[in-house]
């Protein structure tokens, strides 16, 4: 979070000079057709006089052809939408690895540790199909032994008994968010 | 790194990742008491409440003045007293300040996110893959005027696999990848919220509403909710589905603010203030939505707080301006883009043409009505049959349904805040879009803004009837939509609905007003050769007639759209049309869209908008009736605790009355059934001598005991000695009014100071189902 709070800070500042333009659009006049045009300038140089370039009418008529020119000075800033375009694909792709991760490598994994003993299920798991199915008795397991590393499976598994209660409100019984 | 250090790292990465410190432990205490041997916790603090039920906000009112006036007390002792009851006044201000900067640096992300991948189902930019169609063209000499987003650097799916951009095979293919793309989005997105987060889909703000009059959905504002549902929202809007994220990112901005306040004892224990920083909140949440700060207070005011004093009026305020000013820096587009849809005309409008404002007003109102109806026996059909099990399939469905038709028709292939801001805005002769394939007039020397009314050419032909198509694609959509288990919105879909109905309304007044300007209704007004229509405000009056008429928002209304658009000349035909639709849309029901989803799903949210005409009586309501079993009451002095584990066991009551004793019914207080419990469970393990038959007593002093009798246990701090009472002969309109202005969750009867009976929200909330004839057992919750 911090790390998106500091970037887009101090980024939004940098200006790269290809990130200015004046964009002038003239509409048809004459026989002429319609035509954009962008130049790099600076916003007080941003009018017709100095954007559309080469005239396309002669001298008398070009008052007339400005008049109806709209011409607008924009900027944007393409490092923001580069980081942010990245930091949002990276979190989208750690989710999706861990999405994959907890639905079908874990059980493999857990199936082949534990061998040929049979998983305790209780009544309410029996059929259950749906991820964190086994977290009751990787709790019984787990809690035996009290070292850091097993505080975060410990955690990890009580999220999970939180988020498969949330399912089960959500998606089975319909009891919220219907 | 030593033990303790990488302890506390531990500890640092689990609450961030996966702790909820919220999350006591889910599940009705005594059935699962195997449960929490499992999770091995140490006890929760007496004063919490359960998942699923309401919380006592006097209670939570007397704690929040007593911690206050020991602060203060304190302050006077030392420096250090002093300066921490300073940061205890200011923790207030720095936390909305937090919740402004996350929920502006979140909204920015999302659009970002959403500009991107909503292009990238039509093609991808070969320069630098980050850049949306627009981006990706900006810096391109190539772009004409007919074709403003033509350049050689973004090419098409079907450019870039087999080097065809027109023709048939061309098109097919682009079709079939748009389809695969918005597939692929929403079938990640479903999936997302399935595995991770299932509270995260739905729009939020019942939820929200619910929880802000004091209900508790314990994770429903948690971290894995908020990184879901962004990153989620994301996905959904991207896979052209008929659906907004003004709602979304409502539940977004509470998500945080409910974290920061988690980081503050002030508000994390207390859950009647973290309420007020919740509904500031959420008016941060509709201020980086619409890019409409003070339309969000209202928003916040009107349709989601619950009690809004005027201290929460400030928060709101403080909170919305900073999250206006963060989306504000991080935005990309420097000065521009900062009104979402900015309409750079000021035409007056005529007072003939309020006739035409209240026709969409009336429009507004019954497609309000036939939302609302369709939408509500859909999910009851989700919720009740078979249709509900295949959330991830209904998803899928549905989407490949919405990117199949709305492919061909240019109007919705493009997303939906671009054809509102398209629907908006005035022909000048700037414009090539079809919509402004107007017959101009070649000598014409107007300058570019004050263009008179012109004959509409056949591309404003084809535009209406495409617009006709649309407009009935997406009515019908978009009761599918609403509600299926991803983040959805309503806002968008319903301004998109009236800004097509509004536009075609408006076009046909134009050319109405062209070919007959010798009429009655004209003449007056309408000069030969004036500007004296303009479609697109007819598309402002359209869109803000449909979302008062789903929503039935007033003022907020009014402030959103002309924040929204610039436009203030326009505030009278938008008051009008919002006036007409809410009136419209009310004769035929009562309930907006979010109260019709609170029924739906049972919540136990006493609205306020509710009166209670009645002319029943408290003995009417209150239990146990007649024939039933008599109330469960603990006495003052005389149960034992084995008496009193008994009486938990048996009932699943929330609390007992406490009295003298059986034969003199007289009231001395109130006991919560959790804090019973974890009082008693607390004296077997840590107090000497106390033992099944220990005498349980609420008195100050304990009762004359035989000798060799065992220890006594005194509960009498968990009894509450002010419960509120009324007598028996009280109106139930007063009754409901004390429920709804003080929020209790019960209050006790009386006859004469003896106890008689006890009605709970629960009860007052069947009983007013029961006199409106609805069913009153879909009051599910406590």
């Amino acid at each position: 979070l911090s790390l998106i709070l500091s970037s887009s800070l101090c980024l939004c500042y940098a200006v790269n000079s290809e990130d200015v333009r004046c964009k002038c659009i003239c509409p048809p006049y004459k026989d002429h057709s319609g035509q954009i045009y962008n130049k790099n300038v600076s916003q007080k140089d941003c009018d017709c006089l100095h954007v559309v370039e080469p005239m396309p009418v002669p001298g008398p008529d070009v008052e007339a052809y400005c008049l109806r020119c709209e011409c607008k000075y924009e900027e944007r800033s393409s490092v923001t939408i580069k980081v942010t375009i990245i930091i949002y694909l990276s979190i989208l792709g750690l989710l999706l690895l861990y999405m994959v991760y907890l639905t079908l490598v874990e059980p493999i994994l857990k199936r082949r540790l534990f061998g040929h003993s049979q998983l305790i299920q209780s009544d309410e798991d029996i059929g259950d199909h749906q991820p964190f199915a086994n977290a009751h008795d990787v709790l019984a397991r787990s809690r035996s032994r009290a070292n850091v590393l097993n505080k975060v499976e410990y955690a990890q598994q009580r999220w999970k008994l939180q988020v498969q209660e949330q399912r089960k409100s959500v998606f089975d019984r319909h009891v919220v968010l219907s | 790194l030593d033990n303790t250090a990488l302890h506390e790292f531990t500890d640092i990465l689990v609450f961030l990742l996966h702790a909820d410190p919220n999350m006591v432990n889910a599940g009705d205490m005594n059935g699962s008491g195997n449960l929490m041997d499992f999770l091995d916790e140490p006890f929760p603090d007496v004063g919490t409440y359960e998942d699923f039920h309401t919380i006592d906000w006097l209670r939570e009112k007397s704690r929040d003045t007593d911690r206050h006036r020991k602060i203060t007390s304190k302050s006077k002792e030392s420096i250090w007293e002093f300066i921490k009851s300073l940061l205890d006044a200011w923790s207030g201000w720095v936390v909305m300040l937090l919740i402004g900067l996350l929920a502006g640096t979140l909204a920015g992300v999302i659009d970002l996110a959403v500009d991107w991948m909503t292009d990238l189902k039509e093609g991808v930019c070969l320069s630098a893959f980050w850049y949306s169609h627009e981006q990706c063209c900006w810096t391109s000499n190539e772009t004409t005027f007919d074709d403003r987003d033509k350049c050689p650097q973004w090419q098409k799916w079907s450019e870039l696999l087999v080097s065809q951009s027109e023709g048939a095979s061309a098109y097919i293919l682009n079709y079939f990848l748009y389809i695969m793309w918005a597939l692929c989005f929403a079938f990640l997105a479903v999936s997302l919220v399935r595995v991770f987060a299932p509270y995260a889909c739905g729009s939020g703000i019942p939820e929200i509403k619910t929880i802000l009059s004091g209900f508790i959905i314990r994770g429903y504002l948690g971290k894995w909710t908020l990184l879901i549902k962004t990153v989620t929202l994301v996905l959904v809007v991207s896979s052209g589905l008929s659906l907004g994220k003004e709602g979304p990112l409502v539940h977004v901005a509470c998500c945080c603010g409910n974290f920061f306040s988690s980081l503050f004892s002030k508000y994390s224990k207390n859950e009647g203030k973290r309420r007020e920083v919740l509904s500031a909140a959420a008016a941060a949440g509709v201020s980086v939505a619409f890019g409409a700060p003070i339309g969000g207070v209202l928003f916040s005011l009107e349709e989601v707080s619950y009690y809004f004093p005027l201290k929460t009026l400030w928060r709101s305020f403080f909170a919305a301006l900073v999250a206006a000013f963060t989306l504000r820096s991080i935005n990309p587009f420097g000065n521009s883009r900062l009104v979402l849809f900015y309409v750079e005309y000021h035409t007056p409008w005529y007072m003939a043409e309020l006739f035409p404002f209240i026709l969409l007003g009336v429009f507004g109102g019954l497609w309000g009505t036939l939302f609302i109806r369709c939408n509500i026996a859909w999910c009851r059909r989700r919720k009740t049959t078979r249709l509900g099990k295949y959330p991830v399939l209904e998803v899928i469905v549905i989407t490949a349904i919405t990117a199949i038709i709305a492919y061909p028709n240019p109007y919705t292939r493009r997303s939906t805040s671009e054809l509102i801001s398209e629907l908006f805005n005035d022909c000048g002769a700037l414009e090539s879009s079809q919509l402004c394939d107007y017959i101009n007039d070649p000598n014409m020397t107007r300058p570019v803004d004050d263009i008179p009314d012109r004959p509409a050419g056949p591309g404003v032909y084809t535009a209406m009837w495409q617009l006709a198509l649309a407009l009935v694609f997406k009515i019908v959509i978009t009761i599918f939509t609403f509600g299926m288990k991803i983040p959805s919105g309503l806002f968008i879909p319903s301004m998109a609905v009236g800004a097509m109905a509004g536009r075609m309304v408006g076009i046909g007044v134009e050319q109405l007003a062209y070919h007959h300007h010798d009429w009655i209704i004209f003449r007056n007004w309408c000069r030969p050769g004036a500007d004296c229509v303009t479609p697109g405000l007819y598309a402002m009056v359209g869109a803000a007639a449909c979302l008062g008429g789903v929503t039935r928002m007033t003022v907020s209304l009014v402030v959103i759209m002309f924040e929204l658009t610039g436009g203030l000349e326009y505030i009278v035909p938008l008051m009008a049309a919002a006036v007409t639709s809410k009136w419209v849309a009310d004769a035929f029901g009562k309930e907006g869209i979010y109260e019709a989803h609170i029924h739906l799903n049972g919540y136990p949210f006493l609205d306020v908008k509710d009166e209670f005409t009645h002319r029943t009586l408290a003995t009417d309501v209150m239990r146990p009736r007649r024939g039933e079993a008599p109330l469960s009451v603990l006495t003052q002095d005389s149960m034992t605790v084995e008496d009193v584990e008994t009486l938990i066991k048996e009932t699943d009551y929330n609390g007992f009355p406490v009295v003298v004793s059986k034969d003199s019914e007289r009231l001395i207080g109130f006991a919560q059934r959790r804090e019973l419990i974890l009082a008693i469970k607390n004296a077997r393990q840590r107090q000497d001598g106390v033992v099944s038959n220990s005498i349980v007593y609420f008195t100050e002093d304990p009762p004359e005991l035989p000798p060799n009798s065992p220890h006594p246990l005194k509960l009498r701090r968990i009894l509450n000695l002010s419960p509120f009472t009324v007598t028996d002969h009280t109106p139930m309109e007063t009754v409901v009014d004390i429920f709804r202005k003080l929020g209790l969750r019960q209050c006790l009867v009386t006859r004469s100071g003896r106890l008689l009976g006890i009605i709970t929200k629960k009860d007052v909330l069947r009983h007013m189902a029961q006199m409106a004839n609805q069913d009153p057992e879909s009051i599910m919750f406590n």
